[in-house]
C-alpha cells in the first residue's frame, strides 16, 4: 500500500511540476465560463436601425422615438432614397432599416390605416427574428398607448412566466456542458495523454515489471485527474455561483455525485483510449475528434438537440455528455431530486461499466 | 529564388508524401460541412405544448386549435391538472405550459378580455424568447379572428392601423444553414491554417532538422515565406472546395462575387498563417502547439461571432474584437456569400488584415532564430 | 583564401549560459586539410564550440574566425563555406535520397549541370545505383550516416563540421566512415570533429581533449600518448579526467 501512495504520489509531482500544464488545468475552466457567461450571449441590444422616412411627421418621429428609448435599438442613419437601402445593409452594421409611407399621419388619419415596411438583414435568421419581433410588439405598444379608444373589443392576454430561468441568462445553459466539457478535457484528454506518454517514452514497461500491480498503476495513474477534475467541476459551480448569479436549487450532495460519475465515466474512456492508441498524438486526436467535438455540438451544450437532424440526435444518444447536460440542468436549475434524474443516471452508468468491461479486456490483451 | 524554389519544393514532396495529410485536406471540410452545419443549429422549431384547459369552453378549444395549427408548436397533451403538467415541464416532456383558467369564455365575452398564462421552460433563454415571441403571434392571430367574427372587420387591419410589413433580406426562409455555414468555413480555413503551419515547423525541431537548416546560407525570409506558402494555397483550395460542398448540399447562395471572396481570404490567411508559425517558435512539441492553438482559436471563435452576434457582447468583449482577426473574416465572409458586398464595403475589414499580416510576419521573422 | 593555412583560429572563446561556463578561454588553431579532433565526456562543451564556429550559437566573449569570417558578424558567410553534420541524424525521412540532395543543392545554390556530376558521383560511390529512389527512412542507420556526410559535402565547402558523426552504429560501419573522412580530407577538405569514442581520437590528425568546459591537451595522438605515458588515447582521456576531478575535490 505504501508503495501506491508514493507512486501517487510521484504522479502529482509529475503534474504540477510543469506550470503549462497548471495552466491548462485552471485556466481552462476559468477563462472558457467567462467566454460562456459574458462573451456568448444571444440576447439582442443596441441594434443598429436605418430609418427612411418619406413621411416625417409627428406621428413617425413618435414612434421612432419610441424605438430608440426602448434601449433595443440606435439609430444610426435616416436614409433619403430607396436606393441607400440596399449599400447600407452591404456595409454590414444597420440590422433593420424601417420605412415609413409618404402622408403616414394623415393616412392613418384619414383612412384609418398607414404602412411600415420592415426590412430586416437576415443574415442571421435569429437575430432577425427578434429584431422583427420587438418592433412589432414596440409599434403595437405605441398603438395602444395613443389610441386608447379604439381599444379592442374583445382580447385575450397572456401572462407571461419563464420559469427556472426568470432574466434568461445564456449562462444558465451553458454552465452545465462548459462542466461537462472540462471534465472531459481533464479526466479524458489529459489522462490518455499521460498514459500513453509512458507507452511512448518506455516507462511503461518499467513499470510493469515492477512490483506494482497493472491495476494499481492504471489507478495511481488517474487518481490525480480525479482530483483535478473534481475541483474544476466545484470550481465552476462556485464561480457560476459568484459571478453570473447561477443557483443550485437542488441538492448540493446529489449534484457532486453525478459528478462524480460521469468523472469517473470519462477516465473509463480515457485509459480506453490509452489502451489504443499507439503515440499522444494519436491519443489527442481520438480525444478531440471523438470525444470534446461530440460534446461541444451534439450534447445540447449549446445548439438544442431537439433541431438537428435525426442522425445527428442518434449519435448525441450515445453521448455521455448529453445525459450529464440533463442531469445537471435538472439538478441546478430545475431543483429536482434523485427521482427525476434517475433514467440519465443509469444510463451514465450502463456506460461507465460497459467501458470498464472493454478496457480491461483491452489491457489483459496487451499484457499477454 | 533557386533557394526558396527548392525549399517550396521540398515543402510540397513532404506534405504530399503523407497520405494521412491528404486525408486531412480532403476529409475534414467534408466532414465540418456534413456535421457542423448541421448540428450547430439555434432554430428553434417543435416546441411542446402542454395545455391545461380548466375552461373546456369553445373559445379554449379554439385557441388551443391555433396553437396545434401553428408549425411552430406541436401540442402533446392536455390535463386538467396545473400540477401535472408542470410534471411534464420538469420531465423535458413539454417546453411550453398553455394554462387557461376556469370561466375564460365567460369573462371574454362579458368583459370583453381574459388572460391565460404560458409558462416556458427558460434554461435556454433565447429559445423560450423566441417561442414567446411565437407564442404572442398566436394569440394576436387569434384576437385578430375573434374581431373579425364578431365585427366583419378585414383581418389583416387590426383597428390601431398601422400595417407592418416584414421582409428578411438576404435570407428569406430565415435558413439557419446559410448563417452557419459561411462561419464554419471560416473555422475550416484559421483551424487548417494555424495548426498545419504551426506544426510543421516544430516537426523540423523535433526531428532535429531545422539544426541542418540553420547550418546553411538559407535566409529567414525565404525559408519562412516556402513554409507557409504550401499551407495558403492548401487553405484557399479548402475554402473553395467547402463553398462548393455548400453550394451542393444546402443550396448556399453566392450573392458576391468570388474574387472579392478569395483576394480578402487570401490576405487573413497570411497573418494567420504567420500566427501558427509564431506559436511554433514558442513550443518545442507538436502536444505544446495543439495546446497553445486550442487555447487561442477557441477564443477568437467564440468572440468572433460564429453564433452570437458581436453587437450583443460586452463592451470590452467588443474592444477586444478589434484586434481579433476571425471576427473581421466572419464578417467579410457573410458579406460576400449572402448580400454581394462588394471592395467597396469591406474597406476596413482589409486595411485591418493587411496590418495584422504585416504585423504577424514581422514578429514571426523576428521571433524566428537561426542562432541561440 | 588564406596565406598562413590556418583556417579556424580562436582566441579566449567563452560561453556562459547564465552563471554556468560552458566553454572557458578556450585557444586554438586548425590548419587547412588536417582532420582536427574534439574529444571529451558528454557535457564536456564540444558542441556548444563547435555551434559557435558553425554561426548557430554566439560567444560571450573571444575571438573567432572561420576561413576568415568574423563568427560575429559574419555568421552567413561562413555558413556558405561549411559543411555540417549533427549527431541527431538531419536528413529528412520521408524523402527520397535524390530529393534530399536535389534540396541540398538548392539551398547553396548548385547550377544543374554540378548537382548532376554530384549525384553520379554518389551513386559510384555507394555502389548502389537504386538507392538514389528509396526514402531515406527505409535505410539502415549507417547507410543513412554516409549519405549525411555526402550531402555536408555537396557545395564542396573549405571545412566539415561532424559532430559525433558516428553514434550508436557498429564498428565496421565506423571504420568505413573513417575512410570516407580520409578521402574527404585528401581532397584538401579540413575536417573538424567531435567524438567520445577514444579509438576515433588515434584516426585524427590533431586532437583536443576537453574537461569541463576547457582545453586540457592540444596535439598529435602520438605526442599525447607520449607525454602522458599512455599505451592509448582512452588512457590519455583517463589520466586528464581524473586529474580534473582531483583538483575540483
Amino acid at each position: 500500500m505504501n508503495r501506491f501512495w508514493g507512486f501517487i504520489r510521484k504522479e502529482f509531482y509529475h503534474i504540477f511540476r510543469d506550470a503549462r500544464t497548471l495552466i491548462i488545468i485552471l485556466g481552462i475552466p476559468v477563462s472558457q465560463l467567462l467566454l460562456f457567461g459574458y462573451v456568448v450571449n444571444t440576447e439582442v441590444k443596441d441594434v443598429k436601425l436605418a430609418v427612411y422616412d418619406q413621411s416625417k411627421d409627428d406621428v413617425t418621429t413618435r414612434i421612432i422615438n419610441k424605438l430608440t428609448s426602448s434601449g433595443y435599438f440606435e439609430l444610426v442613419k435616416n436614409l433619403d432614397s430607396d436606393n441607400d437601402i440596399e449599400a447600407i445593409f452591404k456595409k454590414g452594421k444597420i440590422k433593420e432599416v424601417l420605412v415609413f409611407e409618404p402622408d403616414f399621419a394623415e393616412k392613418l388619419e384619414r383612412e384609418g390605416s398607414a404602412d411600415i415596411q420592415l426590412l430586416a438583414d437576415a443574415t442571421d435568421p435569429n437575430v432577425a427574428r427578434m429584431v422583427a419581433m420587438y418592433t412589432q410588439n414596440i409599434i403595437n405598444s405605441f398603438l395602444k398607448q395613443e389610441q386608447p379608444l379604439a381599444t379592442v373589443p374583445m382580447q385575450v392576454n397572456a401572462s407571461i412566466k419563464m420559469y427556472y430561468n426568470e432574466q434568461l441568462r445564456s449562462v444558465f445553459l451553458f454552465v452545465p456542458g462548459l462542466m461537462a466539457l472540462i471534465m472531459m478535457l481533464v479526466s479524458a484528454l489529459m489522462s490518455s495523454i499521460s498514459i500513453t506518454r509512458e507507452k511512448e517514452l518506455g516507462t511503461m514497461e518499467v513499470l510493469l515489471v515492477s512490483p506494482l500491480k497493472p491495476i494499481h498503476i492504471i489507478i495511481g495513474k488517474v487518481i490525480p485527474y480525479l482530483l483535478i477534475a473534481f475541483v474544476d467541476s466545484l470550481l465552476i459551480i462556485l464561480m457560476g455561483n459568484l459571478v453570473f448569479n447561477m443557483p443550485v436549487n437542488g441538492s448540493l450532495l446529489l449534484l457532486m455525485g453525478e459528478c462524480f460519475l460521469f468523472i469517473f465515466l470519462s477516465l473509463s474512456l480515457g485509459i480506453l483510449i490509452s489502451t489504443v492508441a499507439p503515440t499522444q498524438l494519436i491519443a489527442m486526436f481520438m480525444s478531440m475528434i471523438g470525444l470534446m467535438l461530440p460534446t461541444l455540438l451534439l450534447s445540447g451544450f449549446v445548439f438544442p438537440i431537439e433541431s438537428m437532424p435525426e442522425v445527428l440526435q442518434w449519435f448525441s444518444a450515445i453521448m455521455p455528455a448529453r445525459w450529464f447536460n440533463e442531469i445537471v440542468k435538472n439538478i441546478m436549475l430545475k431543483g429536482v431530486g434523485f427521482m427525476y434524474v434517475w433514467k440519465q443516471t443509469f444510463i451514465l452508468l450502463a456506460m461507465s461499466v460497459f467501458i470498464v468491461f472493454v478496457s480491461v479486456r483491452k489491457f489483459k490483451i496487451r499484457l499477454m | 529564388m533557386q533557394v526558396f524554389l527548392s525549399i517550396l519544393r521540398k515543402e510540397f514532396i513532404q506534405i504530399f508524401r503523407d497520405k494521412r495529410m491528404l486525408a486531412i485536406i480532403i476529409l475534414v471540410p467534408v466532414v465540418q460541412m456534413m456535421v457542423l452545419v448541421y448540428a450547430a443549429n439555434m432554430e428553434v422549431k417543435n416546441v411542446d405544448v402542454v395545455v391545461v384547459d380548466n375552461d373546456l369552453s369553445q373559445s379554449s378549444r379554439s385557441l388551443a386549435n391555433r396553437f396545434s395549427g401553428s408549425p411552430f408548436f406541436t401540442l402533446t397533451g392536455t390535463t386538467f391538472n396545473e400540477k401535472e403538467a408542470e410534471a411534464l415541464l420538469k420531465d423535458d416532456a413539454a417546453d411550453l405550459i398553455l394554462s387557461i383558467p376556469a370561466g375564460f369564455e365567460e369573462k371574454l365575452i362579458r368583459e370583453g378580455n381574459a388572460s391565460l398564462q404560458l409558462i416556458f421552460n427558460a434554461i435556454n433563454g433565447s429559445a423560450a424568447e423566441i417561442s414567446a415571441g411565437y407564442a404572442q403571434n398566436v394569440l394576436l392571430d387569434y384576437n385578430a379572428g375573434i374581431i373579425s367574427e364578431t365585427l366583419a372587420i378585414e383581418r389583416n387591419e387590426s383597428p390601431g392601423g398601422i400595417n407592418t410589413v416584414v421582409r428578411y433580406w438576404y435570407n428569406e426562409l430565415l435558413d439557419y444553414k446559410h448563417f452557419m455555414a459561411p462561419g464554419i468555413l471560416v473555422i475550416l480555413v484559421t483551424i487548417i491554417g494555424m495548426f498545419l503551419s504551426g506544426m510543421n515547423l516544430v516537426k523540423e525541431k523535433e526531428i532535429g532538422t531545422t539544426e541542418q537548416l540553420n547550418v546553411t546560407p538559407i535566409r529567414k525570409h525565404q525559408l519562412i515565406a516556402a513554409k507557409l506558402i504550401p499551407f495558403w494555397v492548401i487553405a484557399l483550395f479548402d475554402l473553395a472546395f467547402g463553398l462548393l460542398i455548400a453550394k451542393f448540399l444546402f443550396k448556399l447562395p453566392i450573392e458576391g462575387s468570388l474574387l472579392v471572396l478569395f483576394t480578402y481570404a487570401a490576405i487573413y490567411l497570411v497573418g494567420v498563417l504567420a500566427a501558427g508559425l509564431l506559436i511554433s517558435t514558442f513550443a518545442e512539441t507538436q502536444q505544446q502547439v495543439l495546446f497553445i492553438g486550442y487555447f487561442i482559436i477557441m477564443i477568437f471563435i467564440l468572440m468572433g461571432g460564429i453564433f452570437t452576434p458581436v453587437e450583443s457582447m460586452p463592451r470590452w468583449a467588443q474592444i477586444i474584437d478589434i484586434f481579433n482577426p476571425v471576427c473581421y473574416f466572419m464578417q467579410v465572409i457573410r458579406m460576400v456569400l449572402l448580400k454581394g458586398s462588394g471592395f467597396g464595403d469591406i474597406i476596413p475589414q482589409i486595411i485591418f488584415s493587411v496590418i495584422f499580416g504585416i504585423l504577424m510576419m514581422a514578429f514571426s521573422i523576428l521571433k524566428y532564430r537561426k542562432r541561440a | 583564401m588564406m596565406g598562413n593555412g590556418k583556417v579556424i583560429e580562436v582566441k579566449n572563446l567563452v560561453k556562459k549560459f547564465g552563471n554556468f561556463v560552458a566553454n572557458d578561454h578556450l585557444t586554438f588553431d586548425v590548419h587547412r586539410g588536417e582532420i582536427f579532433g574534439f574529444l571529451g565526456a558528454n557535457g564536456a562543451g564540444k558542441t556548444t564550440a563547435m555551434r559557435i564556429l558553425c554561426g548557430l550559437s554566439k560567444p560571450t566573449s573571444g575571438e573567432i574566425t572561420v576561413n576568415g569570417f568574423d563568427v560575429y558578424r559574419q555568421s552567413e558567410a561562413i555558413k556558405r563555406t561549411i559543411g555540417y553534420m549533427s549527431q541527431k541524424f538531419s536528413l529528412y525521412e520521408d524523402m527520397t535520397v535524390a530529393e534530399n540532395m536535389r534540396f541540398y543543392a538548392g539551398i547553396y545554390k548548385l547550377p544543374r549541370s554540378k548537382r548532376l556530376k554530384k549525384e553520379a558521383e554518389l551513386r559510384d560511390k555507394l555502389h548502389m545505383p537504386e538507392i538514389m529512389n528509396k526514402l531515406v527512412g527505409s535505410l539502415p542507420l549507417g547507410w543513412k550516416q554516409k549519405l549525411a556526410f555526402s550531402i555536408a559535402l555537396i557545395h564542396d565547402p573549405g571545412i566539415v563540421f561532424l559532430d559525433e558523426p558516428t553514434g550508436g552504429v557498429d564498428p565496421i560501419t565506423r571504420r568505413q566512415f573513417w575512410k570516407l573522412i580520409y578521402e574527404a580530407s585528401a581532397n584538401g577538405i579540413t575536417v573538424f570533429v567531435t567524438t567520445h569514442y577514444m579509438d576515433e581520437a588515434e584516426y585524427c590528425d590533431r586532437v583536443t581533449i576537453m574537461v569541463d568546459g576547457r582545453i586540457e591537451a592540444l596535439d598529435t595522438p602520438a605526442q599525447l600518448m607520449q607525454t602522458y605515458g599512455a599505451s592509448s588515447m582512452n588512457d590519455v582521456f583517463l589520466t586528464l579526467a581524473r586529474k580534473a576531478k582531483k583538483a575540483v575535490g
